[in-house]
């Protein structure tokens, strides 16, 4: 008698497909949002198995904060030209240029928030009416709350209390003009399910990801790269160290940990060991205890 | 290693959030970051103990309050298993939350305050639990730190609920007893229960046969989907994709697809980029077939010798999500598989007494949270097997037409 269960990143794969192919029948111009992180990485990786052998009948979406590691927007365009994708960019520093949003000010400035504005106004600009994000419930204890198919306002916005009931795997994603959708087609992947699934599936990624040697400063107990967005305060010393990245957010914020981690296999080690969470470096998430959920409020991620 | 998502169910003063917090501590599967936050918050509040439920407990509101408001979904690994934790609210505004956490779950666990006994929430929780076909039931005694571990009491509890789980459609109930608080029988076993012979939460957990959970005997296949590459290498190909609702497809077999009556061969199967010559739900494929016909979303693929029913009046167990009363004159959209339709009630045939869990036949108002049986017509035939017999092809949602809101789901009888 034939054993007719599946493995559990099997389940989490077919789950995850069926999400991607219901999103492309059921609106007219979805996209996939696009940050050159493992997370989006998987989620791409999952679109181009759910439309084999068609290519993958949607664009992706990248919101370039301008402060991006530069091993990301390589990474990016060597993988779009590698799967013959369209590729659609929307510039913080455009936003900024045309005064839709401001600059932070001060040594912990970051474009983080910003990129809010450019977001909603790219959606609105190539009248996207669904963006697939990476996003999974494990990482943030607001996104643990999101549903599949999460519902914005004609604002962009989310509003945690109003989530529409979702149930065994009917989305509905009906929805008045101007109104959009963000769908988590990855929500319930862990950090290590991503990992193995890289390994399994031999996935290429930036190699920010693995051991190299960067020069950083530590700050707030983080360990941030220098770079041109970022003041060195007087008090602060720049050091040679052999770090790696768990979570690729901008230069500004993303804090490395010290490994030498260099293969996939090594970096499951590492994650499965580590004691702290995946976005516990991420000086975003720290800014207040419900960082994430007003962000999203405002139309975040 | 196998995926199993259970949901937790139970009053707010029940502990659920201290359970699964416990849960996690215990195997390990908290992070030294979030166990920090939570011992700083703990401590703020001037409490003697780490707040375990502050670790599931989210949204701003809820950390305000000390409720948990929505779902709440929580991952953790052990060697053994992969698990979904859907942490559903307890309190009876909220009914829809539990309904959709518990939809996709292998497992419910019920809780029961020791020192409360049975009380009309566990009834409410274990008929949903019931209702949606929850293969397995784990009823988790907890707090019996505060009646001395006494069996009697968990005896007397077992005893009260398997009297009214004889009402119940659930094939699976266990019986653990346990303190959340103080970890008994969580994860380790007790020493201060030494009068019970069972397994601790995780390793029923662990152990627990999730097998035949899925229908692997009436081959369903509902089409969302069809790709069609139109490029050189591919000109001809066209594959219908979906996902295997239920039974085994296997390249080379008759299929026949409703609701046109047409019989076909299945030529090909992929799984991703890769060829496979078996199909199992709930794997989610494409098939190639070896006619040219029509065929569209909404579709379903069977067998000649296994066909789903076919009508467009159909029964329909529902539970009321929406804060507004049903409108009983009202039209609807109605999702089910990848078909959508349009639907109108026809006849209220009872509501569910939850207090009693019997069937009131006169008061035919429904109102949120209401479990109430009905009979629908839809502008087009629904092809549907009962809910009992497959959860997907089973089970459907009502949509507010003006709103767009999710009002209600529905289990088809």
């Amino acid at each position: 008698m034939n054993n007719y269960l599946l493995k559990h990143l099997k389940e989490l794969e077919s789950e995850s497909i069926y999400i991607i192919r219901e999103v492309f029948a059921q609106f007219d111009n979805p996209a996939i949002l696009f940050s050159g992180g493992k997370d989006s990485i998987v989620l791409t990786h999952l679109a181009i198995k759910a439309f084999w052998p068609a290519k993958i009948p949607f664009p992706l979406v990248h919101i370039d904060t301008g402060h991006n590691f530069p091993e990301t927007i390589t990474y990016r365009d060597w993988l779009i030209n590698q799967i013959g994708a369209k590729l659609i960019v929307g510039y913080v520093q455009n936003s900024i240029d045309t005064g839709r949003t401001k600059e932070e000010t001060g040594s912990n400035a970051s474009r983080n928030t910003l990129q809010t504005i450019t977001l909603l106004d790219t959606i609105s600009e190539h009248q996207l009416d669904a963006c697939m994000g990476g996003a999974r419930r494990d990482e943030e204890k607001a996104r643990a709350k999101e549903r599949v198919f999460s519902h914005r306002d004609e604002f962009g916005q989310w509003n945690p209390k109003n989530q529409r009931p979702e149930l065994w795997n009917l989305f509905n994603g009906k929805k008045l003009v101007g109104e959009h959708f963000r769908v988590f087609p990855i929500s319930n992947w862990t950090e290590m399910d991503i990992w193995q699934y890289i390994l399994a599936e031999k996935i290429e990624i930036p190699s920010l990801y693995f051991s190299h040697k960067r020069e950083v400063i530590h700050r707030n107990g983080s360990i941030l790269a220098t770079s041109p967005y970022i003041t060195v305060r007087n008090d602060e010393t720049v050091t040679q160290k052999t770090v790696r990245y768990r979570t690729c957010g901008d230069m500004t914020i993303t804090g490395a940990i010290e490994s030498t981690a260099s293969t996939v296999e090594e970096i499951i080690n590492e994650v499965a060991a580590s004691r702290i969470t995946e976005r516990g470096s991420r000086e975003d998430d720290k800014r207040s205890e419900t960082s994430m959920e007003d962000r999203k409020k405002q139309g975040y991620f | 290693m196998e995926l199993l998502r259970f949901t937790t169910a139970g009053s707010v003063d029940d502990g659920k959030s201290t359970l699964i917090g416990r849960l996690l501590y215990d195997s390990k599967s908290i992070f030294i970051d979030q166990l920090e936050a939570i011992t700083k918050i703990s401590n703020r509040k001037g409490l003697d103990h780490i707040d375990l439920s502050l670790l599931t407990d989210g949204l701003k509101d809820e950390r305000e309050q000390g409720i948990t408001i929505d779902v709440a979904y929580r991952y953790f690994a052990t060697p053994k298993r992969k698990f979904i934790i859907a942490d559903t609210p307890g309190h009876i505004q909220y009914t829809r939350n539990m309904v959709t956490g518990a939809s996709t779950a292998n497992v419910a666990l019920i809780l029961i305050d020791a020192r409360k006994g049975v009380i009309e929430q566990t009834y409410r929780h274990s008929f949903i639990a019931s209702l949606l076909q929850i293969p397995h039931l784990i009823v988790c005694v907890n707090k019996m730190d505060l009646v001395n571990f006494d069996e009697k009491v968990f005896n007397d509890i077992v005893s009260v609920y398997e009297n009214f789980a004889s009402k119940l459609d659930v094939k699976d109930i266990r019986f653990i007893p346990i303190s959340a608080l103080q970890g008994d029988n969580v994860v380790n076993r007790s020493e201060n229960t030494n009068w019970y012979q069972g397994s601790t939460l995780m390793h029923t957990l662990e152990n627990m046969h999730i097998g035949s959970d899925q229908n692997h005997i009436d081959p369903r296949f509902s089409v969302q989907t069809i790709i069609r590459p139109h490029t050189t290498s591919y000109h001809d190909f066209r594959s219908y994709a979906g996902r295997i609702d239920g039974g085994v497809f296997r390249k080379g077999e008759e299929v026949l697809v409703l609701p046109s009556g047409l019989k076909n061969t299945i030529k090909s199967i992929f799984y991703g980029n890769t060829e496979i010559t078996e199909a199992f739900p709930p794997m989610s494929v494409s098939m190639t077939l070896t006619d040219e016909i029509d065929i569209s979303r909404g579709d379903i693929i069977v067998k000649q010798n296994n066909q789903p029913e076919v009508s467009q009046d159909v029964e329909v167990m529902f539970c009321w999500l929406n804060e507004n009363p049903l409108n009983f004159s009202g039209k609807y959209f109605l999702k089910h598989t990848t078909n959508g339709v349009r639907a109108v009630f026809k006849e209220i045939v009872y509501k569910i007494d939850m207090k009693t869990i019997s069937r009131n036949e006169t008061d035919k108002a429904i109102f949120t949270n209401d479990i109430f049986r009905a009979k629908i017509r839809t502008t087009k035939p629904l092809l549907f097997d009962p809910y009992r017999k497959n959860r997907n092809t089973g089970s459907l949602i009502l949509v507010d037409e003006v709103t767009n809101e999710t009002l209600a789901a529905g289990m088809i009888v």
